[in-house]
This record gives C-alpha cells, sequence and structure tokens, in this order.
C-alpha cells in the first residue's frame, strides 16, 4: 500500500510551492471578483435597458460567452488576444507576468456573464408595483431604485451571486493550461518532480474544498440570516 | 482564416479519423454525449438518494455531492489521470479516464437536477399514490420520476451543454478533442493564433448556442402542455 508522507506538506520546497500556488489562486479569484461585478452590473443594466440596441448588446455578450468553454477563452486571451495589440504594448506586457494577465481577462469576461443574468433575474424579481408605487409616493427613479428596488433586489441575487463565486473558486484551477502557477499547477509540479501524487493532489482537493465550504456556508448563513421575504 | 478552414477543416471536425483515432469535434461530442448517457441513471438514482427518508442513504450521498462539487473537474480528472495508474498499476488512456471524470461530475449534478424535478411534483400525487395503496418505491417510479423527468428535460440539454464545455478540459491530459486539435493547428501554422481561436470559439458557439435555444424551446414547450393538462 501506498504512504503517505505529511511531512513532505508540513515543511520543505514542495511545501512552499503548493502554499505559493494557494495564494496565487485566491489572488486570481480575488481580482477577478472585484473586477467582474461591476462589468456584470453594468451588463444586467444593458440588458434591462429600454433601448433596444443596448439590450441586444447585452444579450449577444452574455450569449457569445457562456456558449464557450473557459479553456478556449484562456487560449484566446493568452495565445491570440495578443497578437492584434500594438508592440508597444505587448512589449510592455510580456515584460509582466502575461499569463496571470491573461487569466484574469478571460476569468472576469466569463464570469461577468453569469454574473450579469443572476443581477438581472435579482432586479426583474422585484414586483413592477413596488416602482409603481415608489413614483406615486412622490420619489424619484433613482431614489425609487436606490430606496426601494435594489434593498429587495440585493437580498434575492446574494445567493447566486455566492454560488458565482463558488464556480470563479473552481474556475481559477483551468488557468493552468496557460501556465499561471496557481494551485493546480503547483500541485501538477510537485507530482511531476517527487512522484508523490497522493500528497500533492490531496493538499489541492483539501484545499480548493476547504475555500469551497466557506462560500457555501457564507450562502447558507445569508440565507438563514436574510431569509427571502415574499410579498 | 479561410485558408485555414479549407486546410484543415477535416482535422478539426474528426481529427486522423480514418487513419487513425477519432478526434475533433467529433469526439467532443461523442464523449460528452457518452459521459451524460451513463451518468443519467447514475444521476437518478442519486437524486431519490438525496431524497430519501433515510438518513443512513441520504446523508453519505449528501456528503458526496458536496465534496464533488466542491472541487475542480480538473481535480478530479488530474486524481483519475495521475494517482489511479499508482493503485491499480496499469494507466488507463486519456478517452476513458476522462469518461470516468464526467461520469462522476456530471452524475452530481444530475442528482440535483433529479432531486429539484422531484421537489416540483406537487406533494398531492405522492399523497394520492400512497393512498392507493402504491409502495415507496413503486409511487417513484410509476408517478413521480415520469412527471418530473419531464420538467427535466430543459435542464438535462444544459447539462449536455455544460458537458461539452467540460470536455474541453481533456486538452490537459492530452485527449485529441477540439480544444487540443486547434492547439496543434495552431502550432503548425504558428503566425495565426487569432484565427484559430476564434474558429474553435466560434465552432463551440454554434454547437453549444444550437443546444441552449433547443432547452429554451423544450422549456416553452414542456410549459404549455403542463398548463393545459
Amino acid at each position: 500500500m501506498l504512504h503517505f508522507d505529511l511531512n513532505l506538506l508540513r515543511t520543505g520546497q514542495y511545501h512552499d510551492l503548493l502554499v505559493s500556488g494557494l495564494l496565487l489562486s485566491l489572488q486570481l479569484a480575488g481580482t477577478t471578483l472585484v473586477l467582474a461585478l461591476p462589468l456584470g452590473a453594468a451588463i444586467a443594466l444593458l440588458r434591462l435597458s429600454p433601448l433596444r440596441l443596448l439590450r441586444s448588446l447585452g444579450w449577444l455578450y452574455v450569449e457569445s460567452i457562456r456558449n464557450v468553454p473557459l479553456l478556449a477563452h484562456l487560449l484566446f486571451w493568452y495565445f491570440g488576444a495578443p497578437e492584434l495589440l500594438p508592440d508597444a504594448l505587448k512589449e510592455w506586457l510580456y515584460a509582466r507576468n502575461i499569463e496571470a494577465i491573461s487569466a484574469v481577462v478571460a476569468l472576469t469576461l466569463y464570469t461577468a456573464a453569469y454574473m450579469a443574468e443572476d443581477i438581472r433575474s435579482g432586479i426583474r424579481a422585484v414586483p413592477w408595483v413596488q416602482t409603481e408605487a415608489s413614483r406615486a409616493l412622490g420619489l424619484g427613479f433613482l431614489a425609487t431604485m436606490r430606496l426601494v428596488v435594489l434593498p429587495q433586489a440585493l437580498r434575492v441575487t446574494i445567493p447566486p451571486l455566492l454560488s458565482q463565486t463558488l464556480n470563479l473558486w473552481k474556475d481559477t484551477s483551468v488557468a493552468t493550461v496557460i501556465g499561471v502557477a496557481e494551485l493546480m499547477y503547483q500541485a501538477a509540479k510537485v507530482e511531476s518532480a517527487s512522484f508523490r501524487s497522493a500528497e500533492a493532489f490531496a493538499f489541492a482537493t483539501s484545499a480548493y474544498l476547504l475555500v469551497s465550504l466557506a462560500i457555501t456556508g457564507l450562502g447558507a448563513w445569508y440565507h438563514h440570516r436574510y431569509p427571502v421575504r415574499t410579498v | 482564416m479561410w485558408e485555414l478552414i479549407q486546410t484543415y477543416w477535416v482535422y478539426f471536425l474528426v481529427g486522423q479519423y480514418p487513419n487513425g483515432p477519432l478526434g475533433g469535434l467529433a469526439l467532443t461530442v461523442l464523449l460528452a454525449a457518452l459521459a451524460l448517457l451513463v451518468s443519467l441513471p447514475l444521476g437518478i438514482a442519486l437524486g431519490l438518494a438525496r431524497v430519501s427518508p433515510y438518513r443512513a442513504i441520504r446523508w453519505p450521498v449528501t456528503a458526496g455531492v458536496y465534496l464533488v462539487r466542491g472541487v475542480p473537474l480538473l481535480m478530479v480528472i488530474f486524481w483519475a489521470y495521475f494517482f489511479l495508474p499508482s493503485l491499480t498499476g496499469h494507466k488507463t488512456d486519456q478517452f476513458r479516464t476522462m469518461l470516468m471524470a464526467l461520469v462522476v461530475f456530471d452524475s452530481v449534478y444530475l442528482a440535483e437536477i433529479v432531486r429539484a424535478g422531484i421537489h416540483g411534483v406537487p406533494k398531492g400525487q405522492v399523497e394520492a399514490a400512497r393512498s392507493l395503496g402504491l409502495g415507496y418505491l413503486a409511487t417513484m417510479r410509476l408517478v413521480v420520476l415520469p412527471q418530473g423527468l419531464r420538467h427535466m428535460l430543459p435542464s438535462l440539454v444544459n447539462q449536455f451543454v455544460a458537458t461539452i464545455k467540460a470536455t474541453s478540459l481533456g486538452y490537459i491530459i492530452g485527449l485529441t478533442e477540439v480544444s487540443f486539435i486547434a492547439a496543434q493547428i495552431n502550432t503548425q501554422v504558428f503566425t495565426q493564433s487569432t484565427a484559430v481561436y476564434t474558429l474553435l470559439a466560434l465552432a463551440y458557439f454554434v454547437l453549444c448556442f444550437g443546444l441552449s435555444r433547443f432547452a429554451y424551446w423544450l422549456e416553452q414547450r414542456t410549459h404549455t402542455v403542463r398548463v393545459s393538462a
């Protein structure tokens, strides 16, 4: 039977590699979340716009992103897109961590498409009469949004947004295909260097699982603390 | 881009097929379809276990579902590809590894779809079936599941789309599905990366968008049937 060497994970170079991978994964997820949320909100607003052209633009964005796997997005942004850039910008990019930048771009665009749909359905879940009632009470459009619609919309939007964050966390692993040195990449590196696949993958699996369960727990807590009110 | 299509379209669609193993877009679709087909009965069994009245069945399955849903698919693929051989002593080929990983993953997601489908059937149906003298399993098989599965149909098509997207991860273990073929074409032409990967994205888009429209159409259709019935 196989021997499981826990010390390999506690100290030494393999430990350092795996921990640095975990930190980079968390950074990737964090940066993407911060960028994708406002982008998603903007796309959701596009899709709810009274102008047909803006609505179609939002629809086109969401459908074209969601029907292509994340892997293809990553390959495109890493291998394809830099080709189109002017030379000066290309040099500037390649002097930096081009892998991580491409990954953040791909993950942000991908996650924003999903978040836009969550935000849109959250806003649509607030009955139209709420808007009418608050307008009748003399509130302006922005005040109506801020005081009446958005507080109710957020309540129903946060749980799906949290589960989207969970997906984002798991999706960061795909960035390994373009050579971003995140957790999955480091686990594979430790595996090939030491042939200790059980240890390397156990570390990565439990790290992914722990963060996932934390996000799930946050969702459950939120649902309990702020239950959806039925009108 | 047009030249690219003319030179490589057969390779892109079927890989080296008549002279070698099947690959490309055909392998992508075959793998996704096979994975969904194999995991459907498993997903139904797991879904039933998730709503089982017995804790001894419900709890371990729930734990398993949380475990698999909490880790990336790539992790499951890595376990299957790198770790499994050291246990069994012989290497599984890429296609089977990918199929295994997808079945594990899909059956867990299907279990949740089945669970939602079962919850969508009104409680009165179960009560009526039980009062007619049907046992628990007969109630599930004859009354609840046939109705639940009908609600699930659009979700199943969506899961098929998700599975097609997931097959792209076979790229990382060198499975010759369409993303891998695109990467190979990219190394051969090597100055037209943008065109190659735009083509890849377009191929996925046509396939998945078509299917998701089909799911939408099914949803509309099953909805009207349910209302009029």
